[in-house]
């Protein structure tokens, strides 16, 4: 349940944006995540719902986009994304290596943008 | 209006780790985070190592738990210093509890110290405590699907110790597929079969540690 630190680290944000920028009513947040970080949209939305009631963000909308797992070849460096998720022994599409893959996105976490007024 | 805004979630703790780093690295302390689930055997690896290296080196724990202190305890009974921190529950450590936990330890003359996580394969891997290296420990007993299940942890880790090798007869468990799927998002990742029961390979992780520690300059 690390979703629950997540949202905390989100509210922290918001709060900074949103009087950067001078607005106070915040409609909805939109967070990106990566393939790789665990993250769990229904947890996070939990998590959003019960620390955000009883503050000025109650009732704003969360909204998730997750980001696929993106490889470069450990052999031939072609890039390509699994087909399976769960797959992380994934064969190259190109040579078939299985062993060595570098990450290119999959492991992002962050706060895209926020609608207020 | 639609405010873009792209900034890390987690910047906050980043920054907590990014300065811990920084005083770890003035003090020339080399700092592991060990990761495993609940059960895998954090604390009697880290009973062995201990007392097999208390010759050579100043180690200390900092022991993430979610309520009791008996792991604290079993580690301060090799003579090591031991800190407890409770996190009440909470999955993981963070930055600021090490931050916290510093002021009861005695840096002087630190050669390594070790952070035993909470028992978890996913939500520590989130968040950097500092340190220098993750280590991920996986017990035979667990499945050898682990670190196909929980790849970030091992993509993250220079080491993967695999502990209780004195089971292997009685567990359907393959070196060589937790290795694979280990190595297939990390080919630098250091695997170390052991038994922290017998002592059977804790020969190699002991010269991995080794090797850390000289490759990490000493206090200036």
């Amino acid at each position: 349940m690390h979703e629950m630190s997540i949202v905390q680290g989100l509210l922290d944000i918001i709060r900074q944006e949103m009087g950067r920028h001078g607005v106070t009513r915040l409609h909805e947040v939109k967070v990106v995540h990566g393939r790789l970080t665990n993250v769990v949209p229904e947890a996070l939305d939990l998590a959003w719902e019960v620390l955000s009631k009883d503050t000025e963000f109650e009732g704003a909308r969360l909204v998730t986009e997750e980001i696929p797992l993106r490889l470069r070849c450990g052999a031939c460096r072609a890039e390509f994304s699994p087909e399976h998720l769960s797959a992380v022994l994934a064969p190259c599409p190109s040579c078939g290596e299985e062993l060595g893959h570098e990450v290119v996105a999959g492991r992002e976490m962050y706060i895209a943008q926020i609608e207020a007024e | 209006m639609q405010i873009p805004i792209v900034r890390n979630i987690l910047e906050a703790n980043d920054r907590i780790a990014a300065q811990l780093k920084k005083s770890f690295a003035e003090k020339g302390i080399l700092v592991l985070n060990l990761m495993s689930s609940p059960g895998a055997g954090k604390t009697s690896l880290l009973e062995r190592t201990l007392r097999d290296l208390a010759p050579e080196f100043r180690m200390a724990v900092i022991e993430g738990d979610l309520q009791t202190d008996n792991d604290a305890r079993r580690v301060a009974a090799t003579g090591a210093q031991a800190v407890q921190v409770n996190t009440d529950g909470g999955c993981h450590l963070d930055g600021s509890m090490i931050m916290e936990a510093l002021n009861s330890l005695d840096l002087s003359g630190l050669d390594i110290l070790f952070v035993e996580n909470v028992g978890n394969l996913v939500c520590p891997a989130e968040f950097s405590v500092g340190e220098d290296h993750n280590i991920a420990l996986l017990s035979v007993a667990e499945g050898d699907d682990k670190p196909e299940k929980y790849p970030l942890l091992f993509h993250i880790s220079s080491v993967m110790l695999l502990n209780k090798t004195d089971l292997l007869p009685y567990v359907d468990f393959s070196l060589e597929k937790a290795s694979a799927h280990a190595t297939a998002l990390n080919k630098e990742i250091a695997v170390f079969p052991v038994s922290c029961r017998t002592g059977e390979g804790l020969d190699a992780w002991y010269g991995w540690l080794r090797a850390a520690r000289a490759a990490k300059k000493p206090a200036a």
